[in-house]
């Protein structure tokens, strides 16, 4: 908050702290636009097994194949200038062990997003990706001692084949809707993660997504593997620099969640927006496993993320909270997806949005209950709130119930930042920035209360930087 | 004595419709004044008009406060120089806590007096008492407050926030007696040389507890009659019928 009340300019102070840019050097950069050529130069120059050769291929295919998805924003969708955009860049030889191993102009960037002073501070380990590749990873020395596996997810497929090949698109085939077979076809980094039984990783993992180039695609690919009885909290965040033109993120995340387990994945998404933003993730949790998503999404152009959890144990429990911030421009198309096979399986989603200057929310959300699934229960809750009258929300949820003995709870409220809420804070001397941010924040609290300290300071500054200037 | 609240014909629109329509009034500091009058009246209109709500359209007349005329000024600046509202229908604030709320609030008011570190003893000391639980300053703002719960709120605030005007705007409505008596007393305990306070009230029963040293009766928009506490209890006794018909005659 600025003293003496003067709005600061949003894309200015991104543009300082966020969307400042390198010069792009790499040492290998994709032709413009996407062909079989450009998926086998990939995995050549990645010297990857035989059949994640052909898995490309054939995701390739797929993605030809599949149209946009009608029933999304495909105003926005159909402006995605999927020719004009570099598929693979390659910004450095080999991976760094140490930060002095990064060239100086990544080390620098990510320096100034904070990532190695988080990393010293309260990180157990960090994987930062910079375009294509991941430049930089680490891991705590006790945490490797007890058989934690955190690598970037070439490395994995490297070092730890028969689980790769055991649970890559297990849960997100290739063929899963349009921009999964995009992934499929091109990914490049991402991390990997394995946590043994009973190993217990009490501080967050973090891996840093960092675009740099213009007309960037990024396609990182996830898996996180929690083996019995054990648990872990991984953290990623995103920005990306301010350009005129669009840059593409497309990543697909599979969590694997075995009995007794439980993994916590949260993202704070804060691209610059001119990023088209367009991911898949789901879980699957076994008996009595945890899986939660906590997805904070405040930048992008266009964000489209559902993610999943398919409770396939009995006493499984997943959850999802979800917040999203629009503003001119964007448009947040965020929900969650609970599909119970099994069970006592329980499931909460909450949803929060903004909408601001005539930016769009929209919440999609799908909670299905398979016939053997009994004694199940399910809460669903999305808050919207409208700052003005130009921004819109839509709320598109499903229910498909095929149990009996089921408890849904579905409830969805749309709401103003109201004048007699803002009266009521002026009244006792706030001024009127500080009174809408103070609605906001408080609107943000159920999601903010969940995240570590630092990031949930992190993420009230955010959302304190998009108020200002939207308020004079 | 000097005059805290000078209001001088003031006539107010809400969306097009005048609701006050020539009021003049003035309170002198360590003055209560207890302004009464039937529903619809356009109590509510005055508060809300005193302490700047924008839906509020001052049309004609004047409003000053110590001197200076108040109607340029917003609503954060007039609580800045010491009014404060006590609200008959708090509003809530989701996700933001009392205590949060009370900070925010009196560094705004204060400025470069407010004793930070002082903060948590003075905020404990004051809920202690109102007779309020120490767990509310963890709640988020009146929310799922009872009624009397967000009564005590409104006149905590007024304690911390240590206003020269004070309006307070049906503060005994939804109390039972033990409520009304705590608040009321907390509010006496506030009174002193610098307070004015104006209570807006529909009945009687508040001001056995807070003694006014003026009574206005407003209808229709228009003060009819003002008068010591006594007329208090005439009111009580007959109700507004009388004074509606004189509305209506002039």
């Amino acid at each position: 908050m600025t003293d003496n009340g003067k709005p600061l300019d949003i894309g200015q102070n991104y543009e300082e702290q966020y969307g400042f840019h390198d010069p792009e050097k790499y040492v290998f950069k994709s032709k413009k636009g996407l062909t079989s050529t450009t998926v086998e130069e990939i995995s050549e120059m990645k010297s990857e097994p035989e059949w994640m050769r052909n898995y490309r291929l054939k995701a390739l295919a797929s993605y030809e194949k599949k149209p946009l998805p009608a029933w999304a924003d495909v105003g926005m969708l159909s402006q995605i200038p999927f020719d004009d955009i570099y598929y693979y860049l390659k910004p450095m030889e080999e991976q760094g062990k140490t930060w002095e191993d990064v060239p100086a102009d990544i080390k620098n960037t990510f320096d100034k997003l904070g990532i190695p002073e988080a990393e010293r501070k309260f990180l157990a380990g960090v994987t930062a990706q910079y375009e294509s590749e991941v430049v930089y990873h680490s891991i705590n020395k006790e945490l490797e001692k007890q058989g934690v596996i955190f690598l970037g997810m070439d490395d994995g497929l490297k070092k730890y084949p028969d689980l790769v090949k055991k649970y890559f698109g297990s849960l997100i085939p290739a063929a899963d809707n349009k921009f999964s077979a995009l992934n499929s076809a091109v990914w490049s980094g991402g991390s990997f993660i394995y946590i043994p039984k009973g190993v217990k990783v009490a501080i967050p993992l973090q891996a840093y997504f960092r675009i740099n180039a213009k007309n960037m695609g990024q396609f990182e690919r996830t898996l996180i593997i929690a083996d019995e009885g054990s648990s872990v909290h991984y953290i990623e965040g995103c920005t990306a620099p301010v350009y005129s033109s669009d840059s593409l993120h497309s990543a697909v995340v599979e969590l694997i969640a075995l009995p007794h387990s439980h993994i916590r994945y949260t993202t704070i998404q804060n691209w610059s927006k001119n990023v088209y933003n367009l991911v898949t993730k789901r879980a699957i949790a076994h008996e009595n496993a945890t899986v939660e998503w906590l997805d904070g999404n405040l930048g992008s152009k266009l964000t489209m993320k559902y993610p999943g959890v398919i409770l396939a144990g009995r006493k499984a429990r997943g959850e999802v909270v979800s917040v999203a911030f629009s503003g001119k421009g964007q448009h947040q198309d965020a929900g969650a997806k609970m599909i119970h096979l099994a069970p006592e399986t329980s499931s909460t989603i909450l949803s929060k949005s903004i909408s601001k200057d005539g930016g769009r929310t929209s919440y999609r959300g799908l909670v299905q209950v398979h016939p053997e699934a009994e004694n199940v229960k399910s809460s669903v809750r999305c808050d919207a709130l409208l700052m003005d009258e130009i921004s819109r929300s839509d709320t598109y949820p499903t229910m498909e119930i095929d149990a009996k003995k089921v408890r849904i709870e579905h409830e969805a409220t749309v709401s103003k930042v109201g004048e007699e809420q803002l009266f009521y804070l002026m009244s006792r001397g706030l001024k009127e920035q500080e009174a809408t941010t103070m609605i906001v924040n408080g609107f943000f609290e159920a999601f903010a209360k969940e995240l570590p300290l630092e990031y949930a300071v992190e993420l009230n500054r955010l959302v304190q930087l998009e108020m200002e200037g939207s308020v004079g | 004595m000097s005059t805290l609240l000078e209001v001088n014909n003031l006539h107010v629109e809400v969306e097009g419709k005048e609701i006050l329509k020539g009021i003049s009034l003035k309170v002198e500091k360590g003055q209560v004044h207890a302004l009464m009058g039937p529903n619809g009246s356009g109590k509510s209109t005055l508060s809300n008009t005193l302490m700047g709500h924008p839906k509020y359209k001052v049309t004609q007349g004047q409003i000053l406060f110590n001197g200076q005329d108040l109607t340029p000024l917003k609503t954060d600046a007039r609580a800045r120089m010491g009014i404060f509202l006590a609200f008959q229908y708090p509003t809530a604030i989701q996700g933001v806590t009392v205590a949060n709320f009370m900070r925010t609030a009196m560094k705004a008011r204060f400025g470069e007096a407010f004793q930070s570190k002082e903060f948590r003893k003075t905020l404990k000391g004051a809920m202690a008492s109102l007779g309020v639980d120490e767990s509310f300053a963890t709640r988020y703002v009146n929310d799922g407050f009872s009624g009397g719960e967000k009564k005590r709120h409104e006149v905590l605030q007024m304690a911390l926030l240590k206003p020269q005007l004070a309006l307070m705007d049906e503060t005994d409505s939804g109390l039972d007696i033990d409520a009304l008596r705590t608040v009321s007393e907390g509010v006496n305990r506030l009174r002193g040389p610098e307070l004015g306070i104006l209570l807006i009230t529909h009945y009687q029963r508040l001001l056995n507890y807070i003694q006014p040293d003026a009574v206005h009766v407003l209808v229709d928009g228009r003060i009819v009659r003002s008068g010591g506490k006594e007329l208090a209890l005439e009111l009580e006794a007959k109700g507004y019928a009388p004074y509606e018909k004189e509305t209506v005659a002039s």
